[in-house]
């Protein structure tokens, strides 16, 4: 057998760089966000689903009844994370969380900018903190933070 | 809650997003793919030979996958060989580097019993075939790297085509 010797190594790195075209349900969520609104959509229930969804999870009908909510809300479960890493939105600890906004039944995924995990608790109240520069994506909400702090 | 305002002038609406993956990683080699990769800087190209089934591995990976057995003994196989399959490029992608259409394919070199996946120049995309006779192109010796780049392509020998039965169990 040949004498071993150290195993190669070498940076490997996958790119792809896809674009997601939205359609008419989150293409118009993402059109609202960029202009500085939040916008679900109603089920046939009556529940609104944040983010829209195209479809009635339920009956499985197209929705097009598009309802705007506002911009705080309820943390209705989360997560801190203490050792953020390099695609996080924040180089700080911070809290991954549900938030149901006011006006929508159900809850949305975001980070929660809240200082330290003492701060985040299953009900809190949390508001939108919008980006300086809107584009037309969900990182045009910059993160969650507790209500009193957007105040 | 309240329903939305009519927006008091028509706005471009957001058709799509960007949603790029970028995923880094770092690749050991191991320990058999090192010596093939080592090889190619001195510009060898280096297999491993089963013990059980003697089917020799090119690149080598350390282990026959047909009897699970540790391929130990080291064979350097010539860099001649015949293209059992290939590809013929036709589509343009991010991070391209050569011109289209381009052929990639599957060669077969002699003594070796798998095939090794390289480009095919030097020849028109179109009269590429299966069982042409091709030879590698290295780059220069000072220019060589542990890399399968250091084999610029593969080019036509002009020999006669291979029989499809010396290659038909590899296709």
């Amino acid at each position: 057998m040949a004498e071993p010797s150290p195993a190669l190594e070498a940076p490997n790195i996958l790119e792809y760089p896809y674009t997601r075209t939205l359609g008419p349900v989150i293409g118009r969520f993402m059109t609202g966000l960029r202009s500085g609104r939040i916008e679900g959509i109603r089920m046939r229930n009556g529940q609104v689903l944040v983010p829209p969804a195209e479809y009635d999870p339920e009956t499985g009908e197209s929705l097009d009844e598009f309802v705007e909510v506002g911009q705080s809300g309820l943390v209705t479960t989360w997560a801190w994370v203490s050792a953020p890493r390099p695609t996080h939105p924040f180089d700080h600890p911070f809290a991954w969380a549900l938030v149901r906004l006011d006006g929508a039944d159900t809850a949305m995924l975001h980070a929660v900018d809240a200082g330290s995990e003492d701060r985040m608790a299953t009900g809190m109240r949390v508001s939108v903190k919008w980006r300086d520069e809107r584009v037309g994506e969900i990182q045009d909400i910059a993160c969650f933070v507790p209500e009193e702090d957007g105040r | 809650m309240t329903e939305p305002d009519a927006p008091e002038e028509p706005v471009e609406p957001v058709l799509s997003i960007r949603a790029p993956v970028h995923l880094e990683y770092r690749y050991t080699a191991g320990q058999a793919s090192s010596r093939f990769l080592r090889g190619l800087e001195q510009g060898r190209i280096l297999g491993q030979r089963c013990p059980q089934c003697l089917k020799v591995y090119t690149p080598p990976r350390g282990a026959c996958a047909s009897c699970g057995v540790a391929t130990d003994e080291e064979v350097e196989v010539s860099g001649h060989g015949t293209v059992t399959t290939f590809c013929v490029v036709n589509v343009p992608f991010y991070g391209q580097k050569i011109k289209i259409p381009y052929v990639s394919a599957t060669i077969l070199l002699d003594g070796a019993d798998i095939g090794l996946m390289h480009l095919i120049q030097e020849v028109d995309a179109d009269k590429v075939y299966m069982g042409m006779r091709v030879e590698p192109v290295w780059v220069e010796p000072e220019e060589r790297k542990p890399t399968l780049e250091s084999i610029r392509y593969f080019r036509p020998t002009g020999e006669p085509d291979a029989p499809f039965d010396t290659y038909r169990e590899y296709v």
